[in-house]
């Protein structure tokens, strides 16, 4: 059998297996972070949430997901077809994309690349054009402007999030996801680095179009931003892919500084737990802080949103990267050096 | 000072973290959700639901035609038509209440000299067709005799005040 698995077609097979045993998880994790969400929200707004399609409403998402299945969908006259239809194949395929170099446990990532936060980097910076060509493709004026602000503010907060990243890859000497992981082994960087992991959670936030940065969206100002002439089941790839992201940008934030798989203490009631268990459990942490700051944060101002990014995480997370160089210079703390 | 002290704030995300802290604290709140088809709220006596003519014990109907109700509806909702009947009493002919226009202000239950006409409980009187909205004399009395006990207990209790 393992032989089988070392030729050409075996490997070829092999690998659409692994990409399967990840992406039917993801997706059906996908579905059940509408279900958190909603439920999330509703207590923190004392309601209840979804609670009436199956025990505690657990069918919902898949109520939602046959009701959007159902419906029609609906081409705008004056779009584009082909880049109408394209764009949600885009976002969506992005964000299950760039799954394939998380490492979930020890070297179980798909693609164990030399490069893997490059690669996560490259991809999330793809992201931009499935919803620019969204908004140019649907010829309407709200997915235009919906389109644009997410553009621009996708840009400049991923020029701050960058900076992160090399801070984060001066400590480990690695581009390597797996190894960035096992250097958190003495301690985890989002500890040292705090505010470097404050700046990239707060940059996922606006990277993954969430609130309190979903101008993009901007439901009171441009209706659904990008997205309003979408309907049915491209309306549903949007949604899949924004959702993708957010379990994406948690995963990114769980791997680079709470430590991936590893357990919170190094010894045993803590390592007897598996690896995939921590990791999970630490993007559930990560995703329900993404729902409580929608449910607590207004939505920024344009010009404020710009000032953030610009004005002062640029300069803090320069300013963090060199005086964490310096430090490391200092005390010869740096790797490989 | 002041700017220094505003920007520590600003970057140390003191208010952030406060409103965070008062949402965690409201999701542990219990939920003011009501499970509706399945827990209902109390209604008041004077609640204004779906309209009734009630009886007599002896079976009679109340209303004696004075048509004060159809002259003091503002939504000109009611229409009625009244005759003497055999035994020489005077009764409606046609008693019909349009609940497409009723505001349900229960100015028609106040005018009402015998307690004829009243407003009950009920609420949950949705129809799939206007047609059915628009109830005659007959509808009326059945809603009397369906929500009597009812009609009777809440007029009691909120006899004091009237």
């Amino acid at each position: 059998m393992s032989s089988f698995f070392n030729t050409d077609i075996g490997i070829v097979i092999l690998t659409i297996l692994k990409s399967l045993a990840l992406i039917v998880p993801l997706l059906i994790g996908v579905a059940y972070l509408t279900y958190a969400e909603r439920k999330i929200m509703g207590a923190i707004q004392l309601r209840k949430g979804p609670n009436v399609v199956g025990p505690f409403g657990l069918w919902q998402p898949f109520a939602d997901a046959i009701k959007m299945l159902m419906k029609e969908t609906i081409i705008p006259t004056g779009s584009d077809r082909t880049l109408f239809l394209l764009a949600p194949m885009i976002t969506f395929g992005l964000a299950v994309i760039a799954w394939a170099v998380i490492p979930v446990n020890d070297h179980w990532a798909i693609a164990d690349i030399n490069v893997g936060i490059l690669y996560l980097f490259a991809i999330s910076s793809l992201g931009v054009y499935g919803i620019i060509i969204a908004g140019w493709a649907s010829n309407s004026k709200y997915a235009f402007l919906g389109a644009l602000r997410s553009a621009a503010q996708m840009v400049s907060y991923e020029v701050s999030m960058g900076f992160v990243i090399v801070t984060v890859l001066m400590c480990v000497g690695s581009l390597n996801l797996n190894d960035i992981v096992l250097a958190q082994r003495t301690i985890w960087f989002a500890i040292p680095l705090f505010p470097m992991f404050i700046i990239f959670f707060i940059s996922g936030l606006a990277e993954t179009n969430r609130a309190p940065f979903d101008l993009a969206e901007g439901d009171t100002e441009i209706v659904a931003g990008f997205f309003v002439e979408y309907s049915a089941m491209s309306f549903a790839l949007f949604f899949l892919g924004e959702y993708a992201n957010m379990i994406l940008v948690s995963a990114m934030t769980t791997t680079l500084f709470l430590g991936g798989w590893l357990s919170p203490l190094p010894f045993p009631p803590f390592t007897w737990v598996p690896g995939l268990v921590w990791f999970l459990l630490k993007i559930f942490i990560c995703l329900f802080v993404f729902v409580w700051v929608r449910a607590t944060l207004p939505r920024f101002r344009y010009d404020q949103l710009m000032s953030l990014g610009w004005k002062v995480f640029l300069p803090l997370s320069l300013f963090w990267l060199v005086l964490t160089a310096t430090v490391m210079e200092i005390f010869g703390w740096l790797p490989n050096a | 000072m002041i700017r220094l002290d505003r920007m520590a704030r600003g970057l140390l995300l003191s208010e952030i973290v406060a409103g965070l802290a008062l949402t965690l604290r409201y999701f542990f709140k219990p939920k003011a959700t009501l499970n509706y088809p399945y827990e209902k709220t109390p209604t008041s006596p004077r609640f204004k639901g779906e309209h009734a003519l009630r009886r007599y014990p002896n079976g009679e109907e109340r209303c004696i035609a004075c048509k004060l109700c159809e002259a003091i509806c503002p939504a000109q909702a009611i229409t009625i038509e009244a005759e003497p009947r055999e035994d020489g009493s005077r009764r409606t002919t046609r008693y019909d209440i349009d609940m497409t226009k009723c505001i349900y202000c229960g100015l028609c239950e106040e005018a009402c000299p015998v307690d004829a006409i009243v407003e009950g409980p009920n609420y949950e009187f949705a129809t799939e067709t206007r047609e059915e909205l628009l109830y005659d004399k007959a509808k009326l009395l059945s809603n009397g005799d369906r929500w009597e006990p009812e009609l009777a207990k809440r007029l009691e209790l909120d006899a004091p005040f009237r």
